[in-house]
């Protein structure tokens, strides 16, 4: 029971992490930096990959093959967008 | 340590790396100079939790799990390549929505899990979780999705009828005591199911009635949302790289989202449950708009010491950026001082006209945040307007009975000439007229973004030819 709180400590520090590397953010990079914050939690994959696995009927195996193409597409979309967004911000002095 | 115990410890620490990796990728996205690497760094931590993560599956539906991944990477990785840069806002939408839907999957699947016969009993915090980020994950999906029809222009602006908010409020109360039911009471198969229809739907109610200009803010909160969703999932799969790096999405989505709320002068609750424009229309402007000709915009460009450009959601739809570019490069090289000047909310997504100029090549030094332009427009001798409208209204600043009162602004108004390229008469998204628009230095080029733009380069080299015989 007590080893809920170990879990609470990890929410509560990874939300102050979250608040800390964005607040100084130019707001330039706010539209990549969302795309990439949506890329990251892709990571949702991972969980409904195992869920797949752990899967045995017909029922539970069709929820496990949308959570985990659900879930790599939006890893693999997020990443392309943010990327293709990144490349484009050049400073002046670099064409030069 | 056995075989299967050394597999869970492999994957167990490559998600510790992927979430360092994930924590200093989007640490690296704070700076234009590094941003590049941040995401590429994320994206090795991505590959290798996915990786690692056979090591835990083993053989277990190997090939569903191989199939599935092929079949979300190959259209979206293709999609997400070759859609253009103006499309980008219903993309995150829509990619957003997926990882919603993922999380929401893992949901039911964990809840259908703990409603067979002869489950083991299932501590209420895990079902209280998986309940609550399934609920989050479920609006998150249908709301994207949403979203993503109005910004790709599928679906009407709004659509709203009467009574609408107390439909709403009811759905909602029902998913939520469906959701308090599987917690308290138990967890049964076609109460889940009701649940997740009911979340589904509230998802869909709930983006309805919001217009295109409030997008950002809700893209953001649906960003948001999805990263708790991933987060509560995570606890419940036990795998704590989905609980860092969906809280800490969540927590700085919830960030952006204020920002962006703030910046609109709109309480978030004012986005989500009032529909802009729905309330006074304003003060009657005296006065009347001013046309003029791309010739003798072009003249007062060619005099001007000092050009701001004001770029808003027109010059996305007009896909104007480029040539917009090569006007200013045109004035840049007769030596005027050009700068871009950016709304917070200018666009459908925050920072969206950085990334549209990005695009087009103008360099990140040129442009230039509302609170650092704004002081700049007193001694700007032409400013140019395209494609903005409710962001650069001086109603928000002296007309208290205007719905956008109270809004931050560009003080375009105090330019000594504004050209405003505009298709035509109407008003903005809002529905409210602009007072800009009928102020005596300003005047209207009616022209499509990309037209004008043209026009005016030529005029331009028209006119400098001239002078330098």
């Amino acid at each position: 029971m007590t080893d809920g709180f170990l879990y609470l400590y990890i929410f509560l520090l990874a939300a102050f992490t979250g608040k800390e590397i964005i607040g100084r953010v130019p707001v330039i990079l706010h539209t990549p930096l969302m795309s990439g914050s949506n890329f990251v939690h892709g990571i949702v994959l991972v969980g409904a990959m195992i869920a797949l696995s752990h899967a045995d009927s017909t029922l539970a195996k069709v929820i496990g093959f949308i959570g985990v193409a659900l879930g790599a597409g939006n890893a693999a979309g997020g990443y392309v967008v943010t990327e293709r967004m990144l490349e484009m911000f050049k400073s002046s002095k670099d064409s030069k | 340590m056995d075989h299967q115990e050394l597999l869970s410890w492999v994957a167990k620490a490559s998600y510790f790396l992927a979430a360092v990796l994930f924590i200093l990728g989007i640490k690296r996205m704070s700076s234009p100079v590094t941003a590049r690497k941040g995401i590429v760094q994320a994206g090795i931590g991505m590959v290798i939790a996915t990786l690692a993560t056979f090591a835990i599956t083993g053989a277990h539906n190997l090939g569903l799990i191989v199939a599935a991944i092929a079949v979300g990477v190959v259209p979206t990785w293709l999609w997400g390549k070759k859609v253009a840069m103006t499309d980008m806002p219903q993309m995150v939408a829509l990619f957003n929505g997926m990882g919603g839907g993922s999380a929401a999957a893992i949901g039911a699947g964990e809840l259908l899990k703990f409603s067979a016969p002869g489950a083991a009993a299932v501590p209420l915090v895990t079902i209280g979780l998986a309940v609550l980020g399934a609920l989050i994950g479920a609006v998150s999906m249908t709301g994207s999705v949403i979203a993503w029809a109005k910004l790709d222009g599928r679906m009407d602006k709004r659509f709203t009828f009467s009574g609408q908010q107390a439909v709403n409020f009811l759905v909602f109360a029902a998913a939520v005591a469906a959701g308090i039911a599987l917690i308290a009471w138990r967890v049964e198969p076609w109460l889940v199911v009701t649940f997740f229809v009911l979340a589904l739907l509230f998802g869909i109610l709930m983006t309805l009635p919001i217009g295109g200009a409030d997008m950002p803010v809700v893209i953001s909160l649906y960003n948001a949302f999805t990263g708790l969703a991933v987060a509560f999932e995570g606890y419940v799969m036990q795998i704590e790289a989905l609980i860092v790096a969906g809280m800490v999405v969540g927590a700085a989505g919830t960030f952006l989202t204020q920002l962006m709320a703030k910046a609109m002068n709109r309480p978030i609750s004012g986005v989500l449950f009032s529909n802009f424009g729905g309330g006074g229309s304003g003060e009657a402007i005296a006065g009347s708009q001013k046309p003029i000709e791309a010739a003798d915009a072009a003249s007062l460009l060619y005099m001007a010491e000092k050009v701001i450009v004001v770029p808003g959601y027109g010059m996305a739809v007009a896909q104007a950026q480029h040539k917009i570019w090569e006007l200013c490069q045109q004035l840049i090289k007769a030596g005027k001082e050009v700068q871009f000047a950016i709304h917070p909310v200018a666009g459908r997504m925050p920072g969206h006209m950085n990334v549209l100029l990005a695009e087009a090549g103008v360099p990140y030094d040129l442009i230039a945040d509302m609170d650092d332009i704004n002081p700049e427009f007193k001694t700007c001798d032409v400013a140019i307007v395209i494609g903005a409208n409710d962001v650069v209204n001086p109603a928000a600043k002296t007309d208290k009975s205007s719905p956008i009162y109270g809004m931050p602004i560009l003080d375009v108004v105090n330019s000594r000439q504004t050209i405003v390229i505009k298709r035509g008469k109407g008003t903005g998204f809002a529905g409210i007229e602009n007072a800009l628009f009928y102020a005596d230095n300003t005047r209207m080029l009616y022209a499509d973004g990309k037209e004008a733009a043209n026009q005016l380069g030529a005029e331009l080299k028209a006119i400098e030819g001239g002078g330098g015989h």
